[in-house]
């Protein structure tokens, strides 16, 4: 092969394999890439049941319950109005408790409960989800403009 | 006082990075005789960096509240050992250790490179002074580790439990060796574009930083992910994590490049695919840190995000790609044609090696980054995880790992006799182990079916450049690729296992209970409080016996004071054919304990596959220096 076309050849490889990339990417993330609902985009109908996803807000006083199996919780997240309620089979982190930030990753279930296979809480007193932290600031100012 | 002469020594730091830069401006359009004039400044700058570096060490080691950085993340009544490592254990540290491996990887350069061409060396040590003073203005005035705080508390607020690990001490340090490595890479493709000398001395100079910077991040990456395993308690081994991303983003960047500056090496083509590569590792290690640093992404290892630094450190990584593929575009057309090759040869073996890593790499770099992307161009919030990075990345790093075993099958230049005879072994094993995990196993899934089939191929594939010859006359630098290669099939094996065949238990149970798992039962003998230097635990004593022989495992639960956080420290068994995994959760409420247990047939050969592909570019630097180490023979050669 002459130097030249042999250029050329890796030229059009390399696009092919840069397109390709590309496009097996996006078709990867649009397939599975997991959004982020808040328990008001469950109740506004936001959210489909068939994709993994994730739900963030708090988790509301007194709904943490223990199920006679000893390892699976259940418990509500709310975020300021709508509620969803969570099932959760597993150890639960050590900063999971009632009335603080929770993200959980997992489907929606046809009825409604969202069934968690993983439960991030925060990670340490300086660490916050960036989307809770946004959220919670969209919280702050929602509540003065009702006051 | 240590602070101040830290910080002082940081600025005339900051100072020389400038003058090495202008320097050699200086010295390469005009004035050769400033060279050894860039040279020494190059080598007093990494000097002085590594001064300020220590001199926070001694901070952190004597505790001294006075300066911010030891207040927030110190505390004087943890170990030694931790009080040192948390000196890197935190963003500004941390960011002093990457400037300090930048600046003496300059000063290295400077000190010890005598392959290159004089010219491209000193428009070389240009770029890296260009690099060391971004960072060192990004640390003065974005993150000074030597800030102090008045008046200085009584006491600190401790490092995060999670940290406070062995592994913590070498972990960081062993990947900024390899992300920064590469910096040299980059800026010796920087100053060869410059100088107009894109050649195969070149090549053999960049080279040995190449693999040096590949060893680390092998090693750091495989050390990571043994950590997060152990540390983290929930028995994963790899989470695709941003942070996780981030160093894994330069590993396949440096991998690629290490394959392709062989080929510039060896025959002297690839040349202007090679300087692409060798910018493009280094852009991936300063988007990793863009991504660590500015804590963007939602990750477990984030920072509490601060826009001003993301922004910093996204405007340096900005300014130098942009420079670089500006330079790039620029200087490529007048670069000279490289040997010519045939479509089967070795040489199109690594093209096709170097495009798998780079679609693979585009793929990572996608998921990771897609997130913001779709936040600013939609405002959606989302997340990317394992099912993208498993379903696309997986059956192309499989392929990948496939070829692995063809490749080096190959002669350079052109291959003329067959070599399909040689791939018959292997591919009878492969075809031999999906039958088989098809009968006893029709459940499997996929990837590690495959898995499983390409690992038995590419272990046998990747000795057989060794056979056939006297071991002792093979060189080094071909024991290093087999081993290597090798590794990869033994760490896929280990995947692929783990992925396939671990057994899980998570139940509630009462002191006596006993548990299956796998083949081991395992009793829940009792549960004691217990204590150590900085935290008390609830710690519980498992047995477990398969057979003949009882041993013991005590996984914790710990509370820590400093800060307030509890940790789940799992307690694991090896045995050649596997781990058991075992994790103690919370009290039930009704004299139970929730206990989470795990069997991982052969999951340590996950990170001993890591090992050995460490250990094979080991074995190939020292081939090639043992090789450099015959002054008379190189004379001749380079004459």
């Amino acid at each position: 092969m002459k130097p030249k076309n042999q250029r050329l050849l890796l030229v059009a490889l390399a696009s092919v394999a840069l397109i390709g990339a590309a496009m097996l990417a996006m078709w990867g993330l649009r397939s599975q890439a997991a959004y982020f609902y808040t328990p008001a985009d469950i109740a506004a109908g936001k959210a489909s049941t068939d994709r993994a996803m994730r739900l963030g807000g708090m988790v509301e006083r007194g709904s943490i319950r223990q199920l006679p199996d000893g390892v699976t919780v259940t418990f509500v997240v709310e975020d300021g109005g709508a509620k969803t309620p969570v099932l959760y089979r597993g150890i639960v982190p050590d900063l999971f408790k009632e009335g603080s930030g929770v993200v959980a990753e997992g489907r929606l279930r046809a009825d409604g409960t969202f069934v968690a296979d993983t439960i991030l809480a925060k990670h340490d007193e300086r660490y916050m989800p960036p989307q809770l932290g946004d959220q919670a600031a969209e919280h702050k100012s929602g509540e003065t403009v009702r006051e | 006082m240590i602070a101040e002469a830290g910080l002082e020594a940081l600025w005339l730091a900051a100072a020389l990075a400038l003058a090495q830069l202008l320097f050699a401006v200086v010295a390469v359009r005009s004035q050769p005789e400033w060279s050894d004039a860039v040279r020494a400044v190059a080598v007093l700058q990494g000097l002085l960096t590594l001064f300020a570096f220590l001199m926070l060490i001694a901070v952190f080691a004597r505790t001294d509240l006075s300066v911010a950085l030891v207040a927030e993340n110190s505390h004087s009544a943890k170990p030694l050992i931790y009080k040192l490592a948390g000196a890197w254990g935190n963003h500004e540290g941390s960011m002093l250790l990457w400037v300090t491996v930048l600046a003496m990887s300059g000063a290295t350069l400077a000190a010890f490179s005598r392959r290159v061409v004089e010219r491209t060396l000193i428009a070389a040590l240009g770029a890296q002074g260009a690099l060391a003073l971004g960072f060192h203005a990004f640390l003065l005035f974005a993150s000074n580790p030597f800030a102090r705080l008045s008046p200085a508390p009584a006491e600190g607020r401790g490092l995060n439990p999670l940290l406070q690990d062995p592994g913590l001490a070498f972990h960081p340090p062993t990947l900024y060796v390899g992300y920064v490595g590469l910096s040299v890479a980059f800026s010796l493709a920087v100053g060869a574009l410059l100088a107009g000398d894109v050649d195969q001395r070149l090549a053999r100079a960049m080279r040995p930083w190449a693999l040096g910077a590949w060893i680390f991040l092998t090693l750091g990456i495989t050390a990571g992910s043994y950590w997060a395993y152990y540390e983290l308690g929930w028995g994963g081994w790899w989470f695709w994590d941003p942070v996780e991303n981030a160093s894994l983003m330069p590993w396949l960047a440096a991998t690629a490049l290490l394959h392709s500056v062989g080929v510039l090496a060896a025959r002297g083509a690839l040349k202007a695919w090679t300087m692409m590569l060798a910018m493009i590792a280094f852009a991936m290690s300063m988007v990793g840190t863009f991504l660590v640093r500015s804590g963007i992404l939602t990750s477990v290892h984030a920072f509490a995000v601060d826009p001003q630094r993301g922004t910093f450190i996204l405007i340096l990584l900005t300014l130098y790609t942009g420079l670089a593929f500006a330079l790039f575009a620029w200087r490529t057309a007048s670069l000279k044609e490289g040997a010519p090759f045939e479509l089967v040869s070795r040489e199109s073996g690594l093209v096709i090696n170097n495009l798998l890593l780079c679609v693979i790499l585009g793929i990572v770099f996608f998921g990771t980054l897609y997130p913001l992307f779709a936040e600013a161009a939609t405002g959606e919030k989302l997340s990317v995880g394992p099912p993208y990075f498993d379903s696309v990345a997986g059956p192309i790093a499989l392929l990948l790992a496939a070829l692995v075993g063809i490749g080096p099958l190959l002669s350079w230049r052109r291959q003329s006799a067959p070599f399909a005879r040689k791939l018959a072994v292997p591919s009878l094993a492969a075809a031999t182990v999906l039958v088989t995990t098809i009968i006893l196993a029709p459940d499997m899934r996929l990837l590690p079916r495959f898995g499983l089939a390409v690992a038995t191929a590419l272990a046998i594939a990747s000795l057989l450049p060794l056979t056939g010859r006297n071991f002792l006359r093979v060189p080094l630098a071909t024991w290093g690729m087999a081993v290597a290669h090798f590794g990869v099939a033994v760490s896929l094996a280990g995947m692929a296992s783990d992925s396939a065949f671990t057994r899980e238990r998570l139940v509630a149970a009462k002191p006596g209970d006993t548990l299956q798992v796998g083949p081991w039962s395992i009793q829940l003998h009792g549960l004691a409080p217990t204590a150590g230097p900085n935290w008390t635990a609830i710690e519980a004593e498992l047995r477990a016996s398969r057979g003949r022989g009882v041993e013991v495992l005590k996984p914790q639960t710990r509370y820590f004071t400093d800060p307030p956080t509890e940790t789940n420290e799992a307690a694991i068994l090896t045995r050649l054919n596997g781990q058991l995994y075992t994790v103690i959760g919370k009290p039930t409420g009704d004299g139970s304990w929730q206990v989470r247990l795990w069997w991982k047939p052969f999951v340590t050969f996950i990170w001993l596959g890591g090992a050995l592909i460490a250990l094979g570019g080991v074995l190939a630097l020292a081939g090639r220096a043992f090789k450099g180490w015959r002054p008379f023979r190189r004379q001749e050669r380079y004459a």
